[in-house]
């Protein structure tokens, strides 16, 4: 995928000054609860609140996670490519607002990790308050939940682990420990500089501020934009140079879910009719000519391979449920038995792997009931069955 | 108060004391592993405690935790 990257403010590579400290630990937490910044890697947790719970822990631990294992998305590799002092500066407040003393930069090796340890040795000798260790992710899809993080800072295999207790409650070595995406940080250094109500300017009322979204598949420009949160989906199309004939999308990613290629907002608000959410801010665009039940089959075959195979439900169950889909994307109807399979994963895992699974499988049988049927009667609309 | 068994994914081998001690609430699921008759989080009824305190004291992999949930609802999962 050739991507390009188009300079708003989070993706911009001008000079950003010096750090705007806050004058200790809290402060920034009051800002960010003002702002109504929420996480920008998949869940959309509230921030401030992540950081509130850590503040007056003991020895709390801040983690930039930048692992990225969702193939669709292109956006935290790009930022770190392009901006990556917005990130490190994220990544100095959100250590001063809880009183952290340590700092991680969990983050692929590749042109990322390159320009984030290039920034750093830039940083060294600067306005720094804590050191900032940078820590390689493996390439897979399960490596940015937040417990295989927690586990790779520990110097464990990046997995997912069973948790009962909140990683701000009790994560790295037991610390109180704060996970944001790399996105989510540079949204911090940025409202940090220019307040709660700039970050407001744009956005929804309930979900105000960007995003980074990254589109691809039948587009003449794929690539990484800074949009408003709630930008309609065609418009996000249009500005990629997106390609007439298509008619749905993907949105949110291999976890994520079909919605029209029209004018739905890409927010939570906007996306819950569909089961889904901007997550990550992915979307993309299914060529017309593109089979929906082939290209999910092959989407679900990734994410039973994906598995980590630590919970014996998904590491059963996803293959089941892959082979299954395979069966209804060549006319071999089993859609009672996929609604069964997903049953008996959801839920069931030390991470959000089998649910993301299942959301996806689920929102292709809603959204291509029509194409299931007639698979089940031998044709398919774009004619790509054997 | 509702009590709830918490399984631990990774740890559970599908091993199947649990099932037989507390037959009420678990089956076993195509691959052997504890799945609730109801689906959704594995609510213990307060009758069935003592059951399923001694079906966690006693699963061999540690995988079972029984805990007090003041407010029944979906579990939080906190992703970055």
């Amino acid at each position: 995928m050739t991507m390009s990257t188009h300079t708003d403010t989070l993706l911009d590579t001008g000079a950003s000054g010096p750090i705007p400290w806050r004058g200790g630990p809290g402060r920034l937490v009051t800002d960010l609860k003002t702002a109504g910044l929420t996480g920008r890697g998949g869940a959309g947790f509230p921030a401030w609140r992540k950081a509130s719970t850590a503040l007056g822990g003991k020895s709390p631990v801040v983690v930039a996670n930048g692992a990225e294992g969702e193939p669709l998305s292109r956006k935290d590799a790009t930022l770190l490519q392009t901006n990556p002092h917005v990130v490190l500066d994220g990544l100095q407040l959100t250590a001063e607002a809880i009183g952290a003393g340590r700092a991680y930069l969990y983050v692929p090796r590749g042109s990322a990790a390159d320009a984030a340890t290039a920034a750093l040795t830039e940083r060294r000798g600067g306005h720094d308050r804590v050191s900032v260790a940078v820590i390689h992710a493996p390439e897979r899809f399960v490596s940015g939940e937040e417990s295989a993080v927690i586990a790779a800072v520990e110097g464990r295999d990046a997995l997912p682990r069973f948790r009962t207790v909140p990683a701000p409650v009790s994560g790295v070595d037991g610390r109180p420990t704060v996970v944001h995406n790399v996105e989510t940080l540079a949204h911090v250094a940025m409202i940090a500089r220019h307040g709660p109500a700039w970050f407001r300017r744009t956005g929804t009322p309930d979900e105000p501020g960007t995003f980074l979204a990254t589109v691809s598949g039948y587009v003449a420009a794929p690539g990484v934009y800074e949009v408003p949160v709630g930008i309609p989906i065609d418009e996000l199309l249009a500005m990629a140079g997106g390609l007439a004939g298509t008619r749905t999308v993907l949105v949110g990613g291999y976890h994520g879910v079909w919605a029209p290629a029209g004018s739905v907002p890409m927010s939570r608000a906007g996306l819950a009719p569909y089961g889904g959410s901007p997550g990550a801010g992915i979307v993309h665009a299914l060529p017309a000519n593109r089979c929906p039940l082939r290209f999910a089959a092959e989407i679900t075959r990734y994410l039973a391979e994906q598995s980590a195979g630590k919970c014996g439900p998904c590491l059963n169950g996803l293959p089941a449920i892959a082979a299954t889909m395979t069966a209804l994307s060549v006319g071999r109807s089993e859609a009672r038995r996929l609604k069964w399979l997903t049953g008996l994963v959801t839920g069931r895992g030390a991470c959000h792997h089998p649910d993301g699974t299942v959301r996806f499988v689920r929102s292709t049988l809603t959204t291509f009931a029509a194409d299931v049927t007639a698979h089940q009667h031998g044709h398919c609309t774009v004619g790509e069955l054997p | 108060m509702t009590a709830r068994l918490h399984v631990d994914w990774t740890a559970c081998d599908g091993r199947g004391l649990c099932v037989e001690l507390l037959p009420e609430v678990l089956e076993r699921d195509p691959w052997g592993y504890p799945i609730p008759h109801k689906p959704g989080p594995i609510e213990v009824p307060d009758h069935l405690v003592p059951h399923a305190q001694k079906a966690a004291g006693l699963c061999p992999l540690l995988a079972l935790r029984l805990r007090q949930s003041a407010a029944p609802g979906p579990e939080q999962r906190v992703r970055s």
